[in-house]
Order: structure tokens, then C-alpha cells, then sequence
């Protein structure tokens, strides 16, 4: 069978897993449609959100930008990851403890005021769109590569899909959906990996293989730092950005990464405070899956490539190297007419222009694996993308129906209109979504990178505060939120767009007036130690919270039940 | 005891678990990582160099364990002070 007959039958069977699990978990009620009824148990929880988090980002493009990056890359890796920590010790139990729906709520209530609320509501909106832009787009790529319909096509099918689980099961539907499809995405992901990984090193380990010795008895990193420098370009255990940058994106991610709405809302999902403990572990675990494989994937796939094409005759390159020529991810120029493909780091030379994204897409072609495999990763995509999008879609019409038409707009709503709202918001959001995947403005890949920023100068300060310093009012928290959101804005749009300095053109020559030098990817962290500062200056000189607020805090402190006793 | 003492004891313990724990959290990631990446690079863990090996796969498998370490102290911690009940 040919791989597109395996990828039609791989994707039409997942399709109709997802869609017969959204029947069967349909939403009957705003709870049921927000929390999943709050019922969900910690390891379906935990997988859910490792399906929420791991976007196609995670799935298409993070080994592909470490193989090219090599120790740069290590800024996705820990920053990825190491929010898991923060949330697991700082938010998740809190949060379940506040008992409510939404990252607003928490906002809204907290700091007792509507303008608090809708400014979280800015925000959250803010950072989700921008997100769910790119993962629509992911779906697209995936669609026109592997099923050969072109892109908008793609699109389209994604958003009737996503409608069909999002709007009907709200956030029921889309938790068992996660479920299933992080199965889909790890097994898809980490096949390959294990083929791979004893095909170069005779470890199926890929984590182990990382560090082991190929054919010839040479271990596979010093290998690759060898052909790194022949070729002209950084050592690949090195890297070359500076220390300042590296620690700075890398706190920005774990942060952003925390400060995530459509990540703390799965929070509120578990029964218990305990629960939400410990499925933060759960999902980490699973996350961590993929992320220790990514790395080791990134360094196999640099040196096939290297191996396969460097130097070598074009006339003599494997069929897949056509096959993602036509795509455009793939470009060979021959520009000194000797028939060879010359790869090098200088721009002069080079004659191999390749998309980051094709080095998981196309790994499994340049490895020679079965055709069932290459498919798999397909189906991954897939997977990794409509989990995300979901999740995201899931946060923007709650946003909508709940924290401006049910606590602002129409306080009197019923849980069916409110519930009717939440569903036309999903349906809105999905065409809103949709329309960006298909004509995506310029700006959409940069600024998925920089939704972490942006989650980390607004939420993340407010809700630590909230819950770590009982005398937090509003007044500090709201002015935190304005100029750290505002000012990661600014940052975005002068140093990453160069809006004031003569547009995109002018980007590259700024990088020399970066703050502290730090490039917009990492200034979130910036903008998260402004926003902490700010809060705390404006609370020392304005009121106390009022004594019920007050007492709020102590009891989200306390885990469950017991808590409720004391009061 | 009175509830609040208890209450406040509790918090107490907790804050000194997430102290200890988010400093082990900070030294395997921005200082084994990142700081001090270069000075550890001079030794190698299998064929890996040790600092690159904690900045792309020792610190993830020591945050897996630092947050189960923590559902343990805190499971053990809400059974301490009574709150482990629903």
C-alpha cells in the first residue's frame, strides 16, 4: 500500500474516534461545558492536558528548530517543561481550590472588580487567538502534505472537525477527545524515534541512543560537532546566542507556560486539590515523553540530512526530496552548476534552503521507515494540532459567554442561555480561527512564540500575588497587568515587527538596541519583573482588600473540605 | 490548637517544601543549564558533554520527580494538620 492509502485510512480512523467520543461525552449543562462537570479523574486530566499543551508546535517544529539551533534549543526544552513545576507548586492547587470556571473568574474575584476581570479577559483573548491562529495553520500543512488537498481545504475540515467536538461536548467533549489524541500523538511521535534510534545507534532508546555511538564507533555528538564546524556553522552542543538571552527566553517560556489560560482552566477540571497536584505530575510526565525524545530526534535528523544530501549529486537524491521540493519546504539552487548539493552556513556558498518544519515530517521518509510510520506521523500532527485547538477555542468562548455576557453584559442569564451563548462563541471563535489559518497575516508564527511572553506579563504576577500575598488589592494588580501586558506589547511590536524604526525591513539591524540584550522572544521575563514591581509599589500606597477578600485567600490555601470547615 | 494556628503552621510547612523544592528546580535548569553549562561541559556524561546533557534532558527528568516529590510531602503534610479529608 502506498503511504497516502495508509494516511487516508490512519486519519479517517482517528477522525472517527474523536467524533464518536464527542457524541458520547455531549455537554448538558455550563459545568458540564466549562470544568467537564469537575469530575475528571487525574490521569485522564494529566493526558488531556499533555494533548492540550503539546500543540503542532511541539509535535511538527520544536525538534526540527532544536537540529538546526542545537544548544539553543535547550531554551523550548527546560522552558516548556519547567512551567509544570511552577504550576504544579504555585497555581493548580490554589486555583482548584477557588472552585470556578474561568482565569478571569479567578481575576475577577480575587481583586473584587469588574475592570480587573475584563482586563483578564483582554488578555486571555489576546493571548489565545494569537495561539490558535498558528495551530489552525499546523493543520493546514499537514493536510496539504500528506492528503495532497491544498491548504485552505485542509483548514476548512479541521474547523468542522473541531466544531463538531468543541461546540457540542464544550469542555467534556474536548477532555476525553485530548485523551485519545495523546495517544495518537505520542505513539506517532515516538515510533519513528525508536526506528531511528536503533538504526544509528542500536539503542531503541532514543534518549539513550542521543548520547550514543553510531556505526563507526564515534560518538553521534561529537560527530555532529565535527560536521557543524567543517560546514561553517556553530558547534551543535554550543550553540550561539548569549547566556543572557538563553536564561532569559528560557524563564519567559516556564513562566508564559504557568500564566496560560487554556492550561490552568484544565486545573479545574479534577475533583479534588490533591487530584490537581498530582495530575500536574501526570502531565509532565507524559509531556516529558516527547520533549526528551525531541531532542534526540533533532540530533539523528541533522546528521541523515547532512549524510544524505551534503555534497551529493542532486540527479541522485531519493524520492521524498522532490516530494518536499514541490511543497516548498525543500529548495536546492545550484548555484556553481556542478550537479552537487552544497550545504554550508555561508549564505554564498549554500545551495540547501530547508523549512524547519519538515525535519519531523520528513524524517521518517529520509530514514527509509515503513510507509505505515510515515502516515502515523500524519495522524500526529493532527492530533497535536485539534487538541490544541480545542483547548484554546474552549478558553475563548468561555471568556465570551461567561466572563462578559454572564458576569458583565447579563448577569440574569439562564444556565441554558448561557449555555446556547458558550456554544455560539465556540462557533465563532472556530470561524475566527479558521479565517487566520487560511490568510494568515504575516505575523502569525512569530507571534504564536510570543503569546508565552505576553501570558507571562499579565497573569502570572496577578495570580501569585492573589494567592501567595494576602493583602494584594486591586489596584496594584490591575496597574501590573496594564504595564506589563503593555509593555511586552511595545517591546513585540518595536523590536520583533519594527513598526517605529520603518517596518519588518529594518527588524534585523535593531537587534543591536535589544534592553539588556534580550530579544522579544525573552523579554516577557522583563516584563513579568515590571509587572511584579509595579504591583507591589501601587499596593503599598492604596487600601487594604476588604476582610472577606482577605479571608478567600485563607481559605484557598487549605486544601478541600477541611477548608470549608474552618469557616 | 486552634483552627487558624493550624491553618497558619500548615502554610507555613507548605512554603518551606516549595522553597526547597523550586531551588533544586532553579540550580538544574538556569544554573546547571545555563550559567554554568560552559565550566560543567568539561566533563562528559556517556557521550554526552554534562552541561548540555542537563539543559536538554537531566533537568525535565528532575522536574518529573520534583513535582511527585512534592504530592508526597503534600499528601503526608494534609494528613499531618487533618485536612485530607473531603
Amino acid at each position: 500500500m502506498t503511504v497516502q492509502i495508509w494516511t487516508y485510512i490512519i486519519v479517517a480512523l482517528t477522525f472517527a474516534l474523536y467524533i464518536g467520543i464527542a457524541i458520547w461525552s455531549r455537554a448538558g449543562s455550563t459545568k458540564e461545558f466549562y470544568v467537564a462537570g469537575g469530575g475528571v479523574s487525574p490521569l485522564a486530566n494529566g493526558m488531556a492536558t499533555a494533548a492540550d499543551w503539546m500543540s503542532a508546535a511541539s509535535f511538527i517544529s520544536m525538534a526540527g528548530l532544536i537540529s538546526f539551533m542545537g544548544y539553543d534549543g535547550s531554551v523550548y526544552l527546560m522552558g516548556w517543561t519547567g512551567g509544570y513545576v511552577l504550576l504544579a507548586l504555585l497555581l493548580a492547587p490554589y486555583l482548584r481550590k477557588f472552585g470556578k470556571f474561568t482565569v478571569p473568574d479567578f481575576i475577577g474575584e480575587r481583586y473584587y472588580s469588574k475592570t480587573a476581570r475584563l482586563v483578564a479577559v483582554f488578555c486571555a483573548l489576546l493571548v489565545s487567538f494569537t495561539y490558535v491562529a498558528g495551530q489552525m495553520r499546523g493543520v493546514g500543512v499537514v493536510f496539504s502534505r500528506f492528503l495532497e488537498v491544498d491548504i485552505t481545504s485542509g483548514v476548512i475540515i479541521g474547523m468542522i472537525i473541531v466544531l463538531f467536538y468543541a461546540v457540542l461536548g464544550g469542555m467534556k467533549g474536548i477532555t476525553y477527545t485530548q485523551v485519545a489524541q495523546y495517544c495518537v500523538l505520542i505513539f506517532a511521535f515516538m515510533v519513528p524515534a525508536i526506528f531511528i534510534s536503533f538504526q544509528m545507534t542500536g539503542n531503541p532508546i532514543p534518549q539513550i541512543g542521543m548520547g550514543g555511538k553510531g556505526a563507526d564507533g564515534m560518538y553521534l555528538l561529537e560527530k555532529l560537532n565535527g560536521l557543524s564546524t567543517e560546514l561553517g556553522f556553530a558547534e551543535y552542543t554550543k550553540g550561539s546566542r548569549s547566556k543572557m538571552d538563553i536564561f532569559a527566553i528560557t524563564a519567559a517560556l516556564m513562566v508564559g507556560t504557568a500564566g496560560l489560560p487554556h492550561v490552568i482552566v484544565r486545573f479545574f477540571t479534577v475533583k479534588k486539590v490533591r487530584d490537581a497536584r498530582k495530575s500536574a505530575g501526570l502531565a509532565l510526565l507524559l509531556i516529558a515523553i516527547l520533549y526528551t525524545a525531541a531532542p534526540a530526534v533533532a540530533v539523528f535528523a541533522r546528521l541523515n540530512l547532512i549524510h544524505t544530501v551534503s555534497g551529493q549529486p542532486y540527479a541522485q537524491m531519493p524520492a521524498w526530496f522532490s516530494n518536499w521540493e514541490t511543497t516548498g519546504l525543500l529548495g536546492f539552487n545550484d548555484k556553481n552548476g556542478d550537479g552537487l548539493i552544497q550545504y554550508s552556513a555561508d549564505a554564498m556558498i549554500n545551495e540547501l534552503t530547508v523549512d524547519r518544519d519538515i525535519m519531523v515530517l520528513a524524517n521518517p521518509e529520509i530514514a527509509n521507515l515503513p510507509a505505515w510510520v510515515i502516515a502515523l506521523v500524519a495522524a500526529g500532527g493532527l492530533a497535536a494540532a485539534l487538541s490544541t485547538a480545542a483547548g484554546l477555542l474552549l478558553v475563548i468562548s468561555s471568556s465570551v459567554s461567561h466572563d462578559l455576557v454572564k458576569s458583565v453584559f447579563k448577569p440574569d442569564i439562564t444556565d441554558k442561555q448561557e449555555l446556547v451563548v458558550a456554544r455560539l462563541s465556540a462557533v465563532g471563535a472556530v470561524v475566527v480561527a479558521g479565517y487566520f489559518g487560511i490568510n494568515p497575516p504575516g505575523f502569525v508564527a512569530a507571534v504564536v512564540a510570543l503569546a508565552f511572553g505576553l501570558a507571562a506579563a499579565s497573569f502570572f504576577p496577578a495570580i501569585i500575588l492573589g494567592i501567595f500575598y494576602k493583602k494584594m488589592n486591586k489596584e496594584g494588580a490591575i496597574a501590573g497587568m496594564v504595564v506589563g501586558i503593555g509593555l511586552m506589547l511595545f517591546y513585540m511590536l518595536k523590536f520583533k515587527f519594527g513598526i517605529f524604526d520603518g517596518g519588518k525591513t529594518a527588524v534585523a539591524s535593531l537587534s543591536k538596541d535589544w534592553w539588556f540584550g534580550i530579544s522579544p522572544e525573552g523579554f516577557g521575563f522583563i516584563a513579568m519583573i515590571v509587572n511584579f514591581t509595579i504591583s507591589l509599589t501601587i499596593n503599598a500606597f492604596t487600601a487594604d482588600p476588604p476582610e472577606e477578600v482577605q479571608e478567600i485567600v485563607e481559605t484557598i490555601r487549605i486544601p478541600s473540605g477541611a477548608g470549608e470547615a474552618t469557616h | 490548637m486552634s483552627k487558624s494556628d493550624n491553618a497558619k503552621k500548615y502554610w507555613k510547612e507548605n512554603l518551606r517544601y516549595v522553597t526547597i523544592l523550586l531551588s533544586i528546580w532553579f540550580s538544574v535548569s538556569f544554573l546547571a543549564g545555563v550559567v554554568l553549562k560552559d565550566f560543567l561541559d568539561q566533563y562528559s556524561f556517556g557521550g554526552f558533554p554534562l552541561g548540555f546533557w542537563f539543559a536538554q534532558q537531566g533537568s525535565i527528568y528532575i522536574f518529573v520527580a520534583l513535582i511527585f516529590i512534592y504530592v508526597r510531602l503534600m499528601n503526608k503534610l494534609d494528613k499531618k494538620y487533618n485536612y485530607d479529608k473531603d
